[in-house]
């Protein structure tokens, strides 16, 4: 118990955020399913690859600093630059008039435009304009969703991964996708099933994107970083060698040298998602993933451990506030429970991790995780108590009273260990269920099994042979607390035969 | 033995009683007991107690003198197992005064305040309970049903409580039985543990409510012969119950209750040979039948 304490605190205090004027540049991306920008290598799954990974590596030995990637959520990307969880987003943040109203670019280090991916057997929707009458796919909040949302004869369908968004073009979900050039290139083009067609629509840039105000200085280091990169051909290397180099980036550069630069990196990949389609490879690349699983059932186990603790606790006050102590003490321990139980977990989480900085509270991704999980299974706990301790027979506490014991020691020493063995069974299938839910911290930046799930699968289009894993893992993980509750329940069914039994 | 030295006194309960002192239950050092001492340890007096406006007990008064055993008798609902509760607080009254040895605790419809239940703490230290449904915890074994009180509120050390709680066991019969969890054990057995977890508390006066009406008639003996070994012991000894042939041939003394009041009290034998009161005779003549 005390060395599991022990693990725990160290794992807390290496989520805190390093402090330090030498510390590494911070800067944030979501790393799952973001093939060609920043993914881990299909090759070997602890190393991150990416264009982008490639220019922030640049980047940071030209301004003579190290680099860091935290992993985040899409939507978690901003909020955390926001809270400064890190200096800068690099994740094909659009420099949109929206954007750069509410965030500090850099200057643009790509510029590219939307293309059309379609089905290959699929004719006639090369352009822009003959997308009417279909159903388009696209990522939301992107270039291509503003274009396609003013044209009122296509109808529109917006996603969060771009693996989905293939995968419904894949199985005629969707007639054609529309999307930003690197991602119709390595999910397209790469895809036998897909092909890319027309011309390039409209143009957008990518840029650094900073906290409004914050780290000034740092921008200006980058801006001039990416000028030398410019300058000196080394962004025009990089691009190539992912085979990303684009007109738009000639046009936007002036640099028009078509140079011999093979593009290793996409032949690379090509061959890596190549390979991987064999039933030979499939096996090996599963063994691959399983200290990755493995990693991620711990943090389940982990965060959802730590919360089963925290809810016990809470949940044994709460009940005993209800059941026993003052009126307004239980008056607010019902309210707690109700609001609790009456609210979404989601909801509760985010609101801890992203609500409650505003009024100055910080967490880190564990401690909140814990403390949204936690907090919410106590109200269901209290409830499972006081059943529990309405269980024990009124007797119990006149006896005790009657033996000159004080309300808390009997409370103590008489009614909650009689209640405890009622609550057992219902407290392991709780904590089996928290288990499952635990899966919902991972919108909170916690690479969790889920978030490994989503991860690995979006990285192969791989849901199936992956989720077979995954949630191979989850039941593994369950596993011994379902013989625990079988036990519990076995133990209270012989007590209370032999009660009977006299 | 006590029993004997009440007979002189038959029918006179208001007058006190000389007792004659079996043990050195009472001679703690620094004050040599008399021979003969003449010492009330509980009087309860006019004690009033309604649920929701229903009076269960009206101006209810009771006088006992140290070893004295009482049998409270009456039919269900006269209010003898809310009077005996309320002589420890269990049930709180509304009206009335209760001594126990110098404690003393006064009623007069107040709210029941953390003060209150200070003070009850400090009376129920004098007085042991036993229950119809023995109430033993169920989930520790005997021996540590007898040692817990000793250990949580008097903080004995756990040899001295352990050593203490066996020779108790002993004494009731269940010395073999002392590891064993309570639901193994047969209802006599149970109510046998329960005193000597009761007796664990050194109480100057033990309280039963219907110890035997959960037991058949065999089980019963058991634990009415503990209550006798208890009785020529000196302990003072209140019960309430419905075996009239304990009542008659061990009390020193039996209460007759009913309606929420004491109707008869005096000499059992006097009382069932010649009740004063039509409804003890009616009573009486009912439950010999």
């Amino acid at each position: 118990m005390i060395s599991f304490l022990i693990r725990l605190a160290l794992c807390l205090a290496s989520l805190l955020p390093a402090a330090g004027w030498s510390a590494p540049v911070r800067w944030a991306s979501d790393g799952t399913s973001n093939v060609p920008y920043l993914f881990h290598d299909p090759a070997d799954q602890s190393r991150m690859a990416g264009f982008e990974n490639d220019i922030v590596t640049e980047l940071g030995r030209r301004i003579g600093r190290d680099t860091e990637f935290v992993q985040n959520d899409w939507d978690g990307l901003i909020p955390g630059l926001q809270r400064g969880f890190y200096e800068m987003v690099i994740d094909g943040i659009e420099m949109t008039p929206e954007h750069m109203e509410a965030l500090d670019f850099s200057k643009p280090y790509y510029v590219t435009s939307e293309r059309i991916v379609v089905r290959r057997d699929q004719a006639g929707l090369d352009s822009f304009e003959r997308l009417g009458g279909h159903t388009i796919g696209t990522l939301k909040d992107t270039l291509a969703e503003r274009m396609l949302r003013e044209r009122a004869d296509v109808t529109l369908r917006t996603y969060d991964e771009e693996s989905n968004v293939f995968a419904d073009l894949r199985d005629g979900r969707l007639d054609a996708v529309l999307i930003d050039g690197p991602i119709a290139l390595y999910y397209g083009e790469a895809d036998p099933m897909l092909r890319l067609v027309g011309p390039p629509v409209g143009q957008l840039s990518y840029g650094i994107a900073f906290r409004k105000g914050a780290n000034v200085l740092l921008r200006q280091k980058m801006d001039a970083a990416i000028e030398s990169m410019v300058r000196d051909g080394s962004l025009h290397r990089i691009l190539a060698r992912w085979n990303l180099w684009t007109p738009e980036m000639a046009e936007w550069t002036g640099d028009h040298a078509e140079p011999a630069i093979s593009p290793d990196e996409w032949t690379r990949y090509l061959n890596a998602i190549r390979k991987s389609q064999g039933m030979k490879a499939r096996m090996e690349r599963y063994v691959g993933f399983l200290p990755l699983i493995f990693r991620g059932a711990l943090m389940t186990l982990a965060v959802s451990a730590c919360a089963m603790c925290l809810a016990v606790l809470l949940g044994m006050i709460l009940a005993l506030l209800r059941r026993y102590g003052p009126g307004w003490a239980g008056l607010l321990a019902g309210l707690y429970i109700e609001v609790v139980r009456g609210t979404p977990l989601l909801i509760q989480i985010l609101f801890i991790f992203y609500g409650l900085p505003a009024i100055g509270v910080r967490l880190s991704p564990f401690v909140a995780g814990v403390l949204g999980l936690g907090l919410n299974y106590a109200a269901y706990e209290a409830e499972n108590y006081r059943a529990g301790l309405q269980s024990v027979a009124r007797g119990q506490m006149e006896a005790a009273t009657a033996l000159n014991m004080t309300h808390t020691q009997a409370l103590r020493y008489v009614v909650v260990p009689q209640a405890f063995r009622v609550v057992v069974p219902v407290m392991t299938n709780d904590f089996i269920s928290l288990l499952k839910d635990s899966s919902l911290v991972s919108i909170i930046t916690l690479t969790e099994l889920s978030q490994t799930y989503v991860r690995l699968s979006s990285t192969y289009f791989d849901y199936f042979g992956t989720g077979l894993m995954v949630g191979a893992a989850y039941l593994l993980l369950g596993l011994p607390f379902v013989r625990l509750a079988k036990m519990a329940e076995r133990r209270l069914a012989v007590s209370e035969r032999r009660s009977v039994r006299n | 033995m006590v029993a004997s030295s009440s007979m002189f006194f038959a029918g006179c309960s208001k007058l006190p009683e000389i007792i004659l002192q079996s043990d050195d239950q009472n001679a703690g050092p620094g004050s040599p007991g008399p021979a003969f001492s003449v010492e009330t340890v509980l009087r309860a007096e006019n004690i009033s107690k309604a649920f929701d406006g229903h009076v269960v007990l009206r101006d209810v008064s009771l006088s006992v003198m140290r070893g004295e055993l009482i049998s409270i008798i009456g039919p269900s609902g006269c209010g003898k197992s809310t009077f005996l509760r309320c002589l420890n607080f269990l049930e709180i009254p509304d009206d009335g005064v209760v001594t126990i040895a110098d404690d003393t605790i006064r009623r007069n419809r107040g709210p029941w305040k953390a003060k209150d239940e200070a003070q009850a703490h400090q009376l129920r230290a004098h007085v042991g309970m036993v229950f119809q449904s023995f109430n033993l915890f169920p989930h520790r074994t005997v021996l540590d049903n007898v040692m817990l009180a000793p250990r949580v509120v008097k903080r004995t050390s756990a040899p001295v409580a352990e050593a203490e709680a066996r020779d108790l066991l002993d004494k009731v019969g269940l010395g073999a039985a002392a590891l064993r969890y309570p639901g193994t054990l047969s209802g006599g057995q149970q109510q046998r543990a329960a005193i000597a977890r009761a007796l664990a508390m050194r109480p100057e006066v033990m309280l039963y409510d219907e110890p035997t009406s959960a037991l058949d008639p065999r089980m019963s003996e058991e634990v009415l012969g503990v209550m006798r070994a208890l009785d020529e012991e000196g302990m003072t000894q209140i019960v309430v119950t419905h075996d009239m042939r304990f009542a008659r041939a061990a009390s020193d003394r039996t209460v007759f209750m009913e309606g929420g009041g004491i109707v008869e009290s005096g000499d059992p034998d006097l009382m069932w040979d010649n009740p004063t009161d039509p409804r003890t005779r009616a009573f009486l003549g009912s439950s010999l039948r």
